[in-house]
Parts: C-alpha cells; sequence; structure tokens
C-alpha cells in the first residue's frame, strides 16, 4: 500500500487543522488565555452559516461574508462584557469560564439544531478532484489549504507590519506601558479576541463544507487546534501550519493502517512532541 | 504579648467529633432510608471524593486539569478487568483497580508536568480521550460498546450473604448496602486525607506555594514534587471513586467512563458553587448538585445551560463559592488548614515596668 496519497490528504487535512489553531494561537498570543469553547465556537459558527443557508437560501460563500463580521462582533462583545473580567494574573478563571460557555454552547446548539449532524453544500465543487494515476486530490480539500496559508499570511503581515500589530504585540508584552501610550488594553484584547472570530468563522466554513458536524462536535476541534499550536510552538503562526500538517499527516497515515486509529495516532503524535521536545518545534528560545 | 501558631479553632475539635458522628449516623441509613435516596447519597459520596481530589488540584495546587475522567475511567476500566479477566472479589477488585489508577498516573503525570498552566489543562483533556479510544479497542472488554458485569459479580461479593441475613434483604439490596458504605468510607477517606494532607508540611508547601512560588522555593520548598504528590493523590482518589461508581452501575463503556461532562464539567461546578480552596466547598457543592440533578435533569441541555450559567456567575461575582463567601463574611471554619498567630499570654514584664 503506497503511504503518498494519505501523505497528500493528511498535509491537506493540516490546512484545516492550522485554521482551527490559528484564532487560538493569536488569543494565546496576546492574551495568554487558552479559550476552553474555541471549538464550540467554530461550530456556532458553522451553524450561523447553515441557518443563513437555510433561512435566506444564499449561497454557502456569502454566508461566510455574513458570518464574518458578526463573528468579529461576537467576539468583541465577548471580551468585553465577560472574558476582560477573568484575566488577573490568576489561570483559574478564564479557563473555567471558557469551560462554562463551552457546555452552554453546546448545549444551546443542541436545543436549537437538534442533534443530528449537519453539512454546508458548496455544489459540484464539494466532490470536484483532479487525479492523478492513484492520488486524488480533492478540490475543497486544496481550497482549504490554500486559504490556511492565506490567512496564515495576512495574520503575520498584521501583527509585523501594520500599526495594529504593533499595538498587539506591545499590549502582549506589557499591558502597563501600552497604557502610559494612552492604550486601553481591554480595546486591543476585545479586537484581538474579534480577529480569533474571524479566523473561527473561515475555519467553520471550511469544516462545514469538508465533513459532517454536530453540536458535540466542539470539544475535538479545540483538541486538534491546541495540539497543532503546541506541536508547531507557542507564539508562532507559521508554526500553527507546520502543527496542524504533522496532526493531518498523522491521523491519515494512522487511519491508513486502522480506520479506528485516526484520532488516537494524531494524539500519540502529540504526546510523543511534549516528550521530545515540550515547546514545540518552532519555539523561538 | 508572646506568640504561637495553631492551625485547629477553638470549635473544629467539637466539629471533629460531630462530624464522626455524622458518618457513623449516616452508617445507618440503609436501615430506614429509601432506596432512591440510598442511591442518591451514593452518587453524593462519589462526587464528592472526585470533586475534593480537583479541589485539591486546582485550589491548591495550582493544577487546573479537564482530565480527571482519565482516572475515574480506569479506576472503571481495572474493576471490569480484574472481575471479568481475573475474576477478583469486586471489592477487592475496587481496591486494586485504584492502584493500577495510580501507577498509570505516575507516568502520565511525569509527560503533564512538562506542560504548564492552561497547557497542562488541555494537555490532561488529550490523555483523557487516549485513554478512551485505547479502552475502546480492547475487545475482551467489549470494545467501543462497552461491558457489563457478570451476574457472579454482583450476587457473590465479600460480606453480601451476612448483609442479606442481617437485614433479611435480596441480593440486589443486600449489594447496594455494600456499595453504599463503601461509598461513605470513600467520601469519608478522602475527605479526612485532604484535611490531614493540608494540615501536614506538604499542606504549609502548598499555601506557601499559592502565596508566592518564587519566595516558596527560596525557603526551600520543591514545588513540583510537592505538586506531582497532590497530582498522583488526586488521581488515587479519583480511580477510587470510579471504580466504586461502576461498580454500583455495574455497566460500563469507553464514553460513559471518559465522559467530560460527568467527571470534570460537574465536578468543576461542584467545586466551584461549594467554594474552591476550601475543604468544606466540594461537601457542599456535591449535596447541591445531587438535589439538583434529581430535580432538573429532565429538562435536558436548559438544566446543563443552568449549571453553565450559574457556574460563570459565581465565577465571575463571588470566587470563592457558597462557603468561602460564607466563611469570609462570618469567619467561621469548620475544617481549618490555615496557619494563624495566636496570642500564648503576656510577654514577660519588660524594663520599664
Amino acid at each position: 500500500m503506497s503511504l503518498l496519497n494519505p501523505l497528500i490528504q493528511g498535509v491537506l487535512l493540516g490546512g484545516l487543522y492550522a485554521l482551527y489553531a490559528a484564532g487560538l494561537s493569536l488569543i494565546f498570543g496576546v492574551m495568554r488565555l487558552v479559550n476552553l469553547a474555541h471549538g464550540d465556537f467554530i461550530v456556532l459558527a458553522a451553524y450561523l452559516m447553515l441557518a443563513c443557508v437555510t433561512a435566506l437560501a444564499l449561497p454557502a460563500w456569502v454566508a461566510l461574508l455574513i458570518a464574518m463580521p458578526f463573528m468579529f462582533a461576537l467576539g468583541w462583545a465577548l471580551q468585553r462584557l465577560i472574558l476582560n473580567r477573568t484575566l488577573k494574573n490568576d489561570l483559574l478563571v478564564p479557563l473555567l469560564v471558557t469551560f462554562g460557555l463551552s457546555i452552554i454552547i453546546q448545549n444551546g446548539l443542541l436545543l436549537a439544531f437538534s442533534a443530528d449532524s449537519r453539512r454546508l453544500t458548496v455544489g459540484e465543487l464539494e466532490i470536484a478532484s483532479w487525479t492523478f494515476g492513484d492520488i486524488s486530490i480533492g478540490v475543497v480539500p486544496l481550497i482549504t489549504f490554500i486559504v490556511a496559508v492565506l490567512v496564515i499570511l495576512g495574520l503575520t503581515f498584521l501583527f509585523y507590519r501594520t500599526r495594529l500589530g504593533r499595538i498587539l504585540r506591545a499590549t502582549a508584552d506589557s499591558t502597563e506601558i501600552v497604557q502610559i501610550m494612552g492604550i486601553d488594553p481591554r480595546h486591543v484584547f476585545a479586537i484581538a479576541m474579534g480577529l480569533s472570530f474571524v479566523v473561527i468563522a473561515v475555519a467553520a466554513f471550511f469544516m462545514g463544507v469538508r465533513a459532517n458536524f454536530d453540536p458535540a462536535a466542539g470539544p475535538s476541534r479545540l483538541l486538534y487546534a491546541f495540539e497543532a499550536v503546541v506541536i508547531g510552538g507557542l507564539g508562532s503562526f507559521w508554526g500553527t501550519l507546520i502543527g496542524g500538517t504533522i496532526l493531518g499527516v498523522a491521523q491519515t497515515v494512522g487511519a491508513a493502517i486502522n480506520p479506528e486509529w485516526q484520532q488516537l495516532a494524531g494524539h500519540v503524535v502529540f504526546l510523543a512532541v511534549i516528550l521530545a521536545r515540550p515547546r514545540g518545534l518552532l519555539a523561538r528560545a | 504579648m508572646r506568640y504561637g501558631i495553631a492551625i485547629s479553632t477553638w470549635n473544629s475539635r467539637l466539629i471533629l467529633i460531630a462530624a464522626g458522628v455524622v458518618v457513623i449516623l449516616l452508617a445507618f441509613a440503609p436501615v430506614i432510608a429509601p432506596r432512591s435516596l440510598i442511591q442518591d447519597l451514593i452518587l453524593i459520596f462519589v462526587m464528592c471524593a472526585i470533586a475534593q481530589c480537583w479541589n485539591l488540584l486546582a485550589g491548591y495546587a495550582g493544577l487546573i486539569s479537564v482530565g480527571q475522567q482519565a482516572f475515574v475511567g480506569l479506576g472503571g476500566y481495572g474493576l471490569f478487568a480484574l472481575i471479568i479477566l481475573a475474576g477478583v472479589d469486586p471489592l477487592l477488585a475496587v481496591l486494586l483497580a485504584a492502584i493500577i489508577g495510580t501507577l498509570i498516573a505516575i507516568p502520565v503525570g511525569l509527560l503533564m508536568f512538562r506542560l504548564q498552566g492552561a497547557y497542562f489543562a488541555v494537555g490532561t483533556w488529550v490523555v483523557a480521550e487516549v485513554f478512551r479510544l485505547l479502552l475502546a479497542q480492547w475487545k475482551a472488554l467489549g470494545g467501543g460498546t462497552g461491558n457489563s458485569l457478570p451476574r457472579t459479580a454482583t450476587t457473590e461479593m465479600f460480606g453480601l450473604s451476612t448483609i442479606n441475613a442481617l437485614f433479611g434483604v435480596r441480593n440486589a439490596v443486600g449489594r447496594e448496602i455494600v456499595i453504599y458504605w463503601a461509598a461513605l468510607a470513600l467520601a469519608a477517606a478522602v475527605v479526612g486525607a485532604s484535611y490531614l494532607l493540608l494540615r501536614s508540611r506538604i499542606g504549609l508547601a502548598l499555601s506557601a506555594v499559592r502565596d508566592g512560588e518564587t519566595a516558596a522555593e527560596s525557603v526551600g520548598v520543591d514545588i513540583t514534587r510537592t505538586k506531582f504528590a497532590v497530582y498522583v493523590f488526586a488521581a488515587f482518589g479519583a480511580s477510587l471513586a470510579g471504580a466504586l461508581y461502576f461498580l454500583d452501575s455495574a455497566r460500563i463503556s469507553p464514553d460513559s467512563a471518559f465522559t467530560v461532562l460527568d467527571w470534570t464539567a460537574y465536578v468543576i461546578f461542584i467545586v466551584v458553587i461549594g467554594g474552591i480552596g476550601t475543604i468544606e466547598g466540594p461537601i457542599l457543592g456535591s449535596i447541591i448538585f445531587v438535589v439538583l440533578q434529581s430535580s432538573l435533569s429532565d429538562y435536558g441541555p436548559w438544566y446543563l445551560i443552568l449549571l453553565g450559567v450559574l457556574g460563570i456567575a459565581v465565577m465571575l461575582v463571588a470566587p470563592r463559592g457558597l462557603w468561602g463567601t460564607f466563611s469570609d463574611l462570618t469567619g467561621i471554619h469548620l475544617l481549618p488548614t490555615r496557619r494563624r498567630l495566636v496570642p500564648l499570654g503576656e510577654t514577660p514584664p519588660t524594663r520599664e515596668a
């Protein structure tokens, strides 16, 4: 059996995981917060787009364009109204508050949309693929990967080439000193969360187009995102792409050996990375 | 004035005696209480034990785990493996299963301690998922669909025939009474051990670490070793509680054994509502939780949303929880673990006098 096909599929799957991870990494980089409801917000955004598609009969990509500013506003409000109150040196409060949000979102979605698994449709594009011998490359997985690269390029540009990025990095370094410069860290954090939620909307779109989702799908999305961040190394956007790719390859290769080993193989690779390089592969010293 | 250091308060010795009396009274509950109440009490004891362990981790050692379901599940699966594959007596199997869980916790802990803070939290969740996926592969224990205990394990158990004769009850009831006592002993032992642990040198080290890691290290506290000891103890408590819970339910599956909702979300709710960082909090929390559960769980998703909202509200408004807030307002500590300065009497007269 050739390993080339699972390898390629794994790299493409890694693009999706990098999209999951980029938003998580952004938040952690700016405010040292791990949002335990990250995966549930991805699922929430997917349902939001599904609702747009079914209620307004819009194409899925238009729903994505509507969802992006909406998710920005949601992230901004979440940070302003709830999460900013939790960010005092203590690790416990933000973790437990986001964990509570995770339970609320899962059960809210269950009430609103039932436990049935759903999907976003983009017409014939979904099944389109190019075939080279034994290997077939799906158009949607390829677009996902390209978008992941573009999102990471965009975030890198934003963080290292713009005034907003300078403010975000300065706030990450010291909330006290940016205050001397007349900047309100609470506002900066809210913008960071808003940006993270825009990335969440993009991730949700591709998750929903690539596979089925249901209200309980959030936690495993969080774990994939987290694993990609840790494998790649903290504080690096490109690291999330490398981490996501390694995770994706681990899963597809695992699944090629035994279909029941898909998730397990990804987790094992993650644990092996913690054992060998706990700061990740691309960690800055 | 001369000062000394004391942990006990004037009434804490009385409280200990009262707690002993309560435990003895609870031991007689099966004589009068209906079976549904006995089942509720078993759940309170099991949840109280797991919550107390999580409280030690998060409230005292600063280790936030979202993966204690790993050890609850390992306790349950250890029990089923020992009974089904090795034919061990169920009560003995509960103890052995807890030891298995603890032994597994050592390498797992060594790996997890390479992660800090929030990363530790999510890391423990991944580990719990790994155990869920691994045990779903163990065909001898039913694979992904799980397994039930064989009839012999529910009819032949240490002390069961004596109980049946003593109370004049059938096997099913007698078995429930044995499990009830074991659960009562479990909760009392975990609470008691936590109390002693926090009053010992480890407890002093933990509060030093909580007040300032660098300062604690500079006076010779081995932070990692202290936290690791608490981690392993919490794994032991969770495995023991898990083994007992699944002996009671007599059915296990990877999804029920390693569910993050039951063994972590509920447990966090109990500790947060009751009062994190207090011994009394998880006891109060588990009583509130089981009362809410038996009256509201029919509402399904709405019930869980309510738990989430309550938990978040308490975290934001009164992060010390019900007991912590009560204790701050009144100064009452039933089970004090803090060291206080107390006056020992007048200082000897100085020269001016």
